[in-house]
C-alpha cells in the first residue's frame, strides 16, 4: 500500500470577485513507503496546495487524498509538515518549541524535554536550548522546525520549499543533513521546491507539475546511489544527464508561467 | 471622555515620551553606554529645569497680580494644601486612606475589566458564531457615552466602592476587549496550522498560540486602560461618595479651593505615572521573546 496517494484531485478556491480559481486539476500522485519524492514546478502552479490536501489542512474539491490507504479527513497528526515561512513559535524557547509535539501528544514534561534535547543534538543545536527563535539565524530556525517535526517520528513528512529562504551554501549543507535525518526514520517525503538541482540531489522520484492549474506533467526516477552528498553530487555525469531530461520537461512550464505573469503585467500597464 | 471605537494598534502606542527611539543595544561598546547614561542624566536635569521655570513663572505672575489665584491657584498654595493633607489630614480623614480607597477601586476595576475583556475578546475572536451573535450588541454598547452610566451606578449601588469599581470595569472592558479581539483575529495562520499538526487541541491552540500572539495587542490597550480605571474611580467618587481622592477634589471645588483641586490632580498624576511604569515593566517581561527593535515601537509584523 502506498504511503500517500492523490487520486485525480482538483482544488478550487473562491476568488474575491465571486468566481472560482482552479489551483490544481486532476492531479494524481503516489508516494511509496519510505520514498523521497520531490515536486517541482513554476511558482503558483499549486505545489503548496497539493501539500495542504495531503496534510488535511484543506479538502479537495474533487478526487481523493489517501494516506496509508485511508482517506484524509481533517488534520492528521501522524503527518509532519515543515512550512515555507517560519512557523516555529516566536514566544517559546528553542527547547520548548521542539518539545511541543510530544507534550501535545500526551508525553510527560520531563520525557518531552529529554526527547527534545536528543533531537536538538541530532540537528546540531545543542547549547541553543534557551534561545528564542529571533536570536537564531535563518538556517538554525529551519533546524528547529525540522526537529520540531521529526521528533514526532511522522510516517509522512511534507516539506514546502523549506530551504528557499537560505543562502546557497547553507541550503546544500542543510540538504545533506536532511538526508541523514531522513535515513534514521525513513518516512515517506513530499518535498516541494522550485529548485531542480535540489530536487534531483535529494529525491528518489521527481514530479514535474504544469503551470497552473497544476497537474502532473512527468515523473522521473532518480537512481543516483545513496548516501548522497548534496554539495558534490552535481559533478557526477549521471546527475547532469538526469538534469537535462527533467529540465526538458520543466522548461516549457516555467516559460509558460513567466509569459503569463508578464502578460498580466502588460495588461495592467 | 474618549470612546474607543477602534482598537489601539500596538504600533500606534507611542514610545514613552522622552525615551530616545532605539537606544543603542547591549552589543555597543562601554563608552557608548556611558554616553547614553550621561545623556539621560542631562535630559532629566533639563526636564526638572523646565518644570521649575514654569512653576516659578506662575508664582511670579500671581505675586505680580497678573493671575488671580482664586480661579487658577498658585504653586505655593498647592504645596501648602499637600503639606496640610499629609501632616494634619484631610477633612475626610487621613490622606493615605483617601489614596488607598481610590487605588483599590481603580485596581479592582482594572483587573476585572481587563480579565473580562481578554476572555471575551479571545473567545469572540476564536469562535466565529459568537462574534456574529454578539458583535452588534458590543458595537452598540461601545457607542454609548459610558461615563453617563456612573450616575446610574451611583444610584443603584450606593456611595460605597462598588459603584466606582463597576464604572471602572465598564470603562476598561471595551478597550481591552476590542484589542484582544483584533489580536486573536490577526494570528499568523501558519502558526495555528503548525500547532494543530503538532497535535494541539483547539483549547491548547487558543492558550499556546492565540493568547501569546494577541498579547502584543492586549498590552498596548492595558497602558491606556489603567488611565480609564482611574477616571472611572474618580468620576464615581465625584458623583457620590464618602471617601476617596475624587471626593477630596469635589469638596475642594465646592469650597472654591483651587489649590486643593490642583493638589488632588498632582496626586492622581503620580498614581497614573507609577501604574504606567509598572505596566511597562510587565510588558518588557512578557514580551521578552520579541526582537529588541520591535520593543514598544515598530509594528507586529
Ligand atoms: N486560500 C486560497 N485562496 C485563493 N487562492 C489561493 C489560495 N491558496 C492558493 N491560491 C492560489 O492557487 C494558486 C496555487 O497556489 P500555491 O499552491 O501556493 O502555488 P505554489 O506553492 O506552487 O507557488 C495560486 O495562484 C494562488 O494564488
Ligand atoms: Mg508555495
Amino acid at each position: 500500500m502506498a504511503a500517500i496517494e492523490l487520486r485525480n484531485v482538483t482544488k478550487k478556491f473562491a476568488t474575491a470577485d465571486g468566481g472560482t480559481y482552479t489551483a490544481i486539476k486532476d492531479l494524481s500522485l503516489t508516494v511509496e513507503e519510505g520514498q523521497f519524492c520531490a515536486v517541482v514546478g513554476p511558482t503558483g502552479c499549486g505545489k503548496s496546495t497539493t501539500l495542504t490536501l495531503v496534510s488535511g489542512l484543506e479538502r479537495p474539491s474533487r478526487g481523493e487524498a489517501l494516506v496509508h490507504g485511508e482517506p484524509v479527513r481533517g488534520i492528521d497528526i501522524e503527518t509532519g509538515f515543515v512550512f515555507q515561512q517560519d512557523a516555529v513559535f516566536p514566544w517559546r524557547s528553542v527547547l520548548d518549541n521542539v518539545a511541543a509535539g510530544p507534550v501535545y501528544r500526551g508525553a510527560g514534561r520531563s520525557e518531552a524535554t529529554r526527547l527534545a534535547r536528543d533531537w536538538l543534538r541530532r540537528v546540531g543545536l545543542s547549547g541553543f536550548e534557551d534561545r528564542y527563535p529571533h536570536q537564531l539565524s535563518g538556517g538554525m530556525r529551519k533546524r528547529v522546525a525540522l526537529a520540531q517535526s521529526l521528533i514526532n517520528q511522522p510516517r509522512v513528512l511534507l516539506m514546502d520549499e523549506p530551504f528557499s529562504a537560505l543562502d546557497v551554501q547553507t541550503r546544500a549543507i542543510m540538504s545533506t543533513e536532511l538526508l541523514q535525518l531522513w535515513d534514521q526514520t525513513k518516512p515517506a517525503v513530499v518535498f516541494v521546491t522550485h529548485d531542480l538541482e535540489e530536487a534531483i540531489a535529494l529525491a528518489d522520484k521527481v514530479v514535474v507539475i504544469t503551470a497552473g492549474p497544476g497537474t502532473v506533467k512527468a515523473e522521473f526516477e532518480i537512481d543516483l546511489p545513496r548516501p548522497r552528498v548534496v554539495q558534490e553530487i552535481r559533478f557526477q555525469p549521471a546527475f547532469t544527464r538526469i538534469y537535462e531530461q527533467v529540465w526538458e520537461a520543466l522548461r516549457a512550464e516555467v516559460a509558460e508561467a513567466y509569459a503569463r505573469t508578464t502578460r498580466v503585467a502588460e495588461l495592467a500597464s | 471622555m474618549t470612546d474607543l471605537h477602534t482598537p489601539v494598534t500596538p504600533s500606534a502606542h507611542p514610545a514613552p515620551l522622552g525615551t530616545p527611539p532605539d537606544e543603542v543595544q547591549p552589543a555597543e561598546a562601554k563608552s557608548g553606554m556611558a554616553a547614553a547614561r550621561r545623556r539621560r542624566v542631562v535630559m532629566a536635569g533639563l526636564r526638572v529645569g523646565i518644570v521649575a521655570v514654569l512653576l516659578v513663572t506662575w508664582q511670579l505672575c500671581v505675586n505680580a497680580k497678573l493671575v488671580d489665584p482664586f480661579f487658577w491657584g498658585e504653586p505655593s498654595g498647592v504645596w501648602a494644601s499637600l503639606r496640610d493633607w499629609v501632616t494634619i489630614g484631610t477633612p475626610q480623614g487621613s490622606l493615605g486612606d483617601q489614596i488607598l480607597v481610590t487605588l483599590e477601586e481603580a485596581v479592582l476595576g482594572f483587573a476585572v475589566g481587563s480579565v473580562l475583556g481578554v476572555v471575551c475578546g479571545i473567545a469572540l475572536g476564536r469562535v466565529r458564531l459568537l462574534a456574529e451573535l454578539f458583535g452588534p450588541f458590543l458595537k452598540a454598547a461601545n457607542s454609548i457615552p459610558r461615563i453617563i452610566l456612573g450616575s446610574i451606578f451611583t444610584v443603584a449601588f450606593g456611595f460605597g466602592i462598588q459603584s466606582k469599581v463597576i464604572l471602572a470595569v465598564v470603562l476598561v472592558f471595551f478597550g481591552v476587549f476590542f484589542n484582544a479581539f483584533q489580536g486573536a483575529r490577526e494570528v499568523d495562520r501558519n502558526l495555528i496550522a503548525n500547532a494543530r499538526l503538532l497535535g494541539a487541541s483547539r483549547w491548547r491552540v487558543t492558550r499556546d498560540v492565540v493568547l501569546p500572539s494577541a498579547f502584543t495587542w492586549i498590552l498596548a490597550s492595558l497602558h491606556i486602560s489603567f488611565g480609564f480605571a482611574l477616571i472611572g474611580a474618580l468620576v464615581g467618587e465625584i458623583l457620590g461618595a464618602n471617601r476617596g481622592l475624587g471626593l477630596l477634589i469635589r469638596s475642594s471645588q465646592n469650597n472654591f479651593d483651587m489649590n486643593g483641586v490642583l493638589a488632588g490632580m498632582v496626586l492622581v498624576a503620580v498614581i497614573a505615572l507609577t501604574a504606567e511604569a509598572l505596566i511597562t515593566l510587565l510588558e518588557r517581561r512578557l514580551l521578552r521573546w520579541r526582537p529588541p527593535q520591535t520593543h514598544g515601537g515598530a509594528a507586529v509584523e
